[in-house]
């Protein structure tokens, strides 16, 4: 079974990742889903009404705000990087977290590797599914690349200047 | 200058040792190289046409004798003996192993330097007057402002990948030596009319493909909200910039595409959620960095009056005259070295050279170094009582060439030489000019002239603001030259205007002297070749260039 890093450590997948061109008849009704952005902003109603977990996934040039008035709903957001060198989604953790007060898992999918993981869980991932072809395990050392930084972010809003 | 605290050298220490590892696993095959590539850019690590480039952070462009000193080092141990000076006021090594770079730079963390995004798709050292807080004309010190921004940029979670590289510059003085008009972000330190620091805030301007004189977007932002503003364009340009074609990727093309307008509206949009959040700047903070850029223990001193020594030594007078600035203070002056002789590739300086520059700084100028955007290096605190022995002293090194701003003070890419963008040869043109110009004299009589060489459309060497640019272009497989006239990087920015089909290059030298031609033939009186041409505009240029031969 695949393994993701969460909160500092490996953990079992239990999430199953649907494809942006999934529709509400592939469904399981009662698995731990997280479903392409179009799917929800087009079937909210009847995927409210399921019973399993309910997590959603956006694409890199898919902008938060769509969804800013139903984050409550989510367990799990998705934040897909086509190329680890796509850096929109940084902003789009980083407003999830510090604008939104959003609780709930924020997971790095897609071309996710380990030498931009400290970044990401500074902009406010706690979870990230590792490329497939990379080992989770060596790549869980790329959180602690650093033991200090200049800027305020998620996982610490004082910029150091407010802390020397 | 700034001194690190144990936070900034924490920061850089853990930066070579991430950076070591990332160097390990690449070399031992577990990194491939389109992975390591974004990696080791954002450390300054370019692979060139013959060996790995290095480019060393300056932060606007200040230099402490030892730092120099270990500049010098690196380009003994690691290098072939020199450095070249970049138009970033970055340090460049076009020679080192990619397997010692983790060791360069280790050296490089003990006197608080780093090569931290000096290249790459993000946040780049940010650049300034290399005369701040000794110009004459100077209105407020650009420099803590530059450190403070410097924090910021350094290893920012959010904006590392963004969708091309960003470059911020700020100026302080009347003039405009920073060229802020053609930055991604241009940022002009003022008082507000309340006496209070504030920043007129340019954005989107650039040279490249698309040269843009950028648009001044925000007027007297205040200076307690100048990174959460910061923060709020890079995040909107984070969110919006165009990431499908690296040409139309800058900032520039989203605030043309916007409009300056709109653009604003988003940035403001955005920025009224940060305003007067954590990253508003503190009293104690501003305070903090600018106890590092208090003036040296000046002497009370009075201006020299050097008419019997200009008598005596007409070359010494000829150097003053366009090698030394006026200083704010009365006594004192600040020179600029010329990097720019005809026996060098303009900007480069070798580790002989940069060892005597350090002692040169501790012995006049307070043991501090500064580079300029134009590729020479600068003492700005030198007594003038002391300017002829430092003038000899400089005529021994060869850094004493007396053309500061005068037409053989060439900005110069690396070129096709070096570069692996280039579309040709850069160095020698600018060598070839320098050849032809070479008697001071007629150089002199020239007077005030901004002559700048790209190798490719990259415009690393700026050539769309020289008053002259030249710009190499691939014809056919063969290296050609597009010459532009009228630029100008200072106040009241201007792009360059084609002048018409490029040249080979043994045509080069010979154009530049029609060019001079028709200025000294049309100039009146003390007319500057950028007001003449202003005047007469580019087809008397042209009827001279392309007449006859062609």
């Amino acid at each position: 079974m695949q393994q993701i890093i969460k909160d500092g450590a490996l953990v079992p997948e239990s999430w199953h990742l649907l494809p942006k061109e999934a529709t509400l008849e592939h469904l399981p009704n009662s698995d731990d889903i997280i479903i392409p952005l179009g799917l929800w902003l087009e079937h909210s109603h009847a995927l409210k009404a399921r019973d399993g977990g309910l997590g959603v996934w956006l694409d890199s040039d898919e902008e938060i705000e769509a969804i800013q008035e139903d984050l409550t709903l989510f367990q799990v957001i998705a934040l897909n990087f086509p190329a680890f060198t796509d850096g929109r989604h940084y902003s789009t953790a980083r407003l999830l977290r510090e604008r939104y007060g959003y609780q709930g898992e924020i997971r790095a999918i897609g071309d996710v590797l380990r030498d931009q993981l400290f970044y990401m869980q500074r902009c406010g991932f706690d979870a990230f599914a590792v490329r497939p072809d990379r080992d989770p395990q060596a790549a869980l050392a790329g959180l602690k690349d650093f033991s200090l930084a200049y800027q305020g972010a998620a996982d610490n809003p004082l910029p150091l200047f407010r802390r020397r | 200058m700034y001194q690190y605290d144990q936070y900034d050298q924490k920061i850089v220490d853990e930066r070579v040792q991430q950076f070591r590892d990332q160097t390990r696993r690449y070399l031992a095959g577990e990194l491939p190289e389109e992975e390591f590539r974004p990696l080791r850019l954002q450390n300054g690590l370019y692979v060139q046409r013959h060996a790995p480039m290095l480019r060393v952070a300056v932060p606007y462009g200040l230099l402490s004798s030892a730092q120099v000193r270990v500049l010098a080092k690196i380009a003994r141990d690691y290098d072939k003996g020199y450095a070249h000076i970049s138009t970033r006021q970055n340090v460049q090594f076009n020679w080192p192993k990619l397997e010692d770079v983790p060791d360069i730079l280790a050296e490089l963390a003990k006197v608080q330097m780093h090569a931290i995004q000096t290249s790459g798709n993000c946040l780049r050292n940010t650049t300034s007057d290399q005369f701040a807080g000794v110009a004459r004309d100077e209105l407020v010190d650009p420099r803590p402002w530059c450190e403070i921004i410097r924090q910021w940029t350094t290893l920012h979670p959010e904006f590392a990948y963004l969708p091309r590289k960003f470059k911020i510059a700020v100026n302080g003085a009347q003039q405009d030596r920073a060229a802020i008009e053609v930055h991604d972000i241009g940022l002009e330190v003022v008082k507000d009319s309340a006496g209070q620091t504030a920043f007129q805030v340019i954005i989107g301007g650039g040279l490249g493909r698309t040269p843009i004189v950028g648009s001044l977007i925000k007027e007297n932002l205040p200076w307690q909200h100048l990174l959460s503003y910061l923060e709020a364009v890079l995040r909107v340009y984070n969110r919006l910039g165009r990431r499908d074609n690296k040409y139309k990727a800058r900032i520039k093309i989203l605030v043309k595409a916007l409009t300056p307008e709109v653009f604003a509206e988003r940035v403001d949009a955005e920025w009224a959620h940060l305003k007067d959040g954590p990253l508003t700047l503190t009293e104690a903070e501003v305070e903090r960095v600018a106890q590092h850029f208090i003036d040296p223990d000046y002497k009370v001193l009075a201006d020299e009056d050097f008419s019997a020594l200009d008598a005596q030594y007409p070359d010494f007078a000829q150097w003053r005259s366009r090698n030394v600035m006026l200083h704010k203070k009365p006594g004192y002056a600040a020179l600029t070295l010329s990097l720019k002789t005809n026996t060098r590739a303009p900007g480069d300086v070798t580790h002989e050279q940069l060892d005597a520059i350090a002692g040169l700084a501790d012995r006049y100028s307070f043991g501090e170094v500064r580079n300029s955007h134009n590729q020479n290096m600068i003492l700005a605190d030198v007594e003038q009582a002391q300017l002829l022995t430092l003038w000899q002293e400089l005529k021994a090194l060869e850094l004493a060439t007396p053309n500061i701003g005068l037409l053989t003070n060439i900005i110069c890419c690396p070129g096709g030489d070096y570069c692996s963008l280039a579309n040709a040869k850069s160095i020698p043109v600018a060598q070839a000019i320098q050849q032809r110009f070479d008697d001071l004299d007629y150089l002199f009589d020239i007077g005030d002239l901004d002559l700048n060489i790209s190798g490719c459309m990259n415009a690393c060497g700026h050539h769309h603001v020289g008053h002259i640019g030249i710009l190499g272009v691939d014809k056919k497989g063969a290296e050609f030259y597009q010459v532009c006239l009228g630029g100008n990087s200072e106040r009241n920015a201007s792009l360059g205007d084609i002048l018409g089909p490029s040249f080979a290059q043994d045509e080069m030298p010979e154009v530049i002297s029609k060019i001079i031609q028709v200025y000294l033939d049309q100039r009146i009186e003390e007319e500057r070749f950028i007001d003449t041409y202003r005047r007469i505009g580019i087809d008397p240029f042209k009827e001279r260039v392309y007449a006859a031969d062609h």
